[in-house]
């Protein structure tokens, strides 16, 4: 039985050693040698990478990749939730507003975005149509700044915020929100005293499931920053093309994986406590 | 005009139509102060509607409710002086015991809260369970809780929404007591909503039979079980024998295999089968017209065989008549 059973789980083995673990202690190793002339890394080892990263200018890519996707999350559960709440009594048509809000998954992530850039530069939809309306008469800078950025990150994680507030809003008894009314409460109060404590769950993992990867973006701040609004993903990007600095561009990606951990801890210990 | 005080809840030809059906029509009602009133009918009789009614879960198509003399049917839930015990006790799961009874005094910002909850787990038997979650109690506690939650509240009426059928049969008698007891020892009034005849029978003042939709008959105990209005009421509390168009119960029908004294009502019948309860004995007969009637008769009288030729009779004042 214990073979069969160590068969049956070679195969995962195999996948996270080659393709998880491996790759992982060979960025380790890269981030403590030297970098190379043509990219890179050579001996001798050193810390020097860690360093850098106190450096100035790196803290502040790395803070404001920390509030982009921090509101980004912020942006995404305040308007999931709504979403979710109103598919979650939908009946009938909740497979229908279910798919819908999945229908974006059919299209190329990299498409998505360079519509938005389509949408938001100067010569834009947008700015046509309130130029022609005559509401503007030059062109809203609507691209190429951290708002952008953050509007591309909220449209794309929103689906990862709906899809875990749906399934728990769904599970919810609706005598609940009634004994709520009964015993008292204004609308306000069941949902921040009934609705959201017991939906705690999936808010935790809708933020968990937007949060990380807003963290480490890369492809909406490229396109939609623009260069103007680097990430932490952008930087990692950089250092491994045209900086050619292997060593530096593993150490900021440990750091970055080192900093969601601490946080998925952190998370996981208020989840515990809350659960009951 | 408002109600005489004595009244302290009033439906007037309240209304509650679907698309598709009339889930309850032009129900009148009128529910005395510290009253255990119960509305009794079979599943999808419309009685758990008329208590969201009054709740203000569902709004009435037509019609009004009083409370206190004041129409409440247009105020929202949280607006009414009414506390409901669901079916399935809808605790908040992630509240404790003490939270959960809280709540409401909480929403409404009240003094001494601390104090009153005391009081109300005293009253149904729940000090020292205060920091357990409802997870954490059997069935009987949270429906307690449920119980403490809404009467902490003070409200004009308490309604219950077959508060005791979640619960084990064995525990549910017992319940029934503790209930009553409350109810008495809180002076709330207690408009409760149930498919058991002798639930209804046993805890309440005065019940109001449902059919349909409709209100069959209002009444004490005593008056719907002897003197049923409709056919309806008379088969739903209790058993009744149907014979030539008349209502007989069946412990008031006799069965003997000589012809019964004069004045009584009797009919030739045939014995079909004889049940020993232990206390007494169900036998079963058919008559001449191929009806079938039930007896309810001592152990301690004759002994009847399938196949028997017998007699079945009653006493005139025994039989039931109806609209």
């Amino acid at each position: 039985m214990n073979r069969l059973r160590a068969w049956f789980l070679a195969p995962s083995w195999a996948v996270m050693l080659s393709l998880f673990l491996a790759p992982l202690v060979i960025i380790l190793a890269y981030s403590f040698e030297t970098r190379g002339a043509y990219g890179g890394t050579s001996l001798p080892w050193t810390g020097e990478s860690y360093q850098r990263l106190g450096d100035a200018l790196y803290l502040g890519i790395l803070w404001r990749s920390f509030w982009i996707a921090g509101l980004s999350t912020l942006l995404c559960l305040l308007l999931g939730f709504p979403l979710a709440l109103f598919i979650s009594r939908s009946g009938k048509r909740k497979g229908l507003y279910l798919s819908l809000v999945i229908l974006p998954f059919w299209t190329s992530f990299l498409v998505r975005t360079y519509a938005w850039m389509f949408l938001l530069r100067d010569t834009g939809l947008i700015n046509t149509v309130l130029q022609k309306l005559g509401l503007i008469h030059d062109p809203l800078p609507l691209l190429y700044n951290n708002g952008a950025v953050v509007l591309g990150l909220v449209y794309s994680y929103l689906p990862f915020v709906v899809l875990p507030l749906y399934a728990t809003l769904e599970r919810l008894d609706a005598n609940l929100l009634e004994a709520a009314a009964d015993l008292g409460a204004k609308p306000w109060a069941t949902l921040t005293r009934v609705v959201i404590p017991l939906c705690a769950s999936g808010i935790r993992a809708g933020a968990i499931l937007t949060f990380i990867p807003c963290l480490g973006a890369y492809l909406t701040p490229d396109l939609l920053g623009g260069g103007k609004s680097v990430m932490i993903g952008n930087l990692i990007q950089n250092q491994f093309t045209t900086a050619r600095d292997w060593p530096f561009g593993s150490a900021i990606s440990l750091a970055l994986m080192a900093i969601v951990m601490l946080l998925l801890i952190l998370f996981a210990r208020r989840g515990q406590e809350g659960l009951i | 005009m408002s109600s005489p005080a004595e009244f302290v809840l009033e439906l007037r030809e309240i209304s509650k139509h679907y698309l598709t059906h009339r889930a309850v029509h032009s129900i009148s009602l009128r529910i005395q102060r510290g009253e255990f009133f119960s509305l009794l009918g079979p599943s999808g009789c419309g009685k758990t509607t008329t208590l969201r009614l009054i709740a203000g879960f569902e709004e009435p198509t037509s019609g009004e409710i009083h409370l206190n003399g004041a129409a409440i049917h247009h105020l929202k839930p949280y607006q009414r002086n009414v506390s409901t015990v669901f079916q399935n006790y809808a605790l908040f799961p992630h509240l404790t015991v003490r939270e959960n009874v809280e709540f409401g005094l909480r929403r409404r910002a009240e003094n001494h809260i601390a104090k009153r909850v005391g009081e109300v787990l005293e009253l149904v038997q729940l000090t020292g369970k205060e920091s357990r979650y409802p997870a954490e109690i059997s069935g009987g506690e949270r429906q307690r809780v449920a119980l403490a939650r809404s009467l902490v509240l003070a409200p004009d009426v308490l309604l219950l929404d077959e508060p005791l059928s979640a619960l084990d049969p064995n525990l549910r008698k017992q319940v029934r007591a503790e209930l009553k007891n409350i109810q008495r020892r809180a002076g709330t009034t207690f408009l409760f909503v149930t498919h058991d005849q002798e639930e209804a029978l046993a805890m309440s003042d005065r019940l109001g039979v449902m059919n349909a939709g409709e209100l069959e008959q209002i009444g004490t105990p005593e008056e719907i079980y002897l003197r049923p209005r409709t056919r309806f009421v008379a088969s739903f509390l209790g058993a009744l024998n149907w014979i030539d168009g008349i209502g007989v119960r069946p412990e008031t029908t006799r069965i003997s295999k000589q012809a019964p004294e004069t004045g009584a009502r009797s009919r030739p019948a045939t014995i079909l089968r004889s049940t020993f309860l232990g206390n007494c004995l169900h036998v079963e007969a058919r008559l001449a017209t191929g009806e079938q009637a039930m007896a309810e008769v001592s152990r301690l009288g004759e002994n009847f065989a399938p196949g028997d030729p017998v007699f079945l009779w009653w006493q005139p004042a025994d039989e039931l008549t109806f609209e």
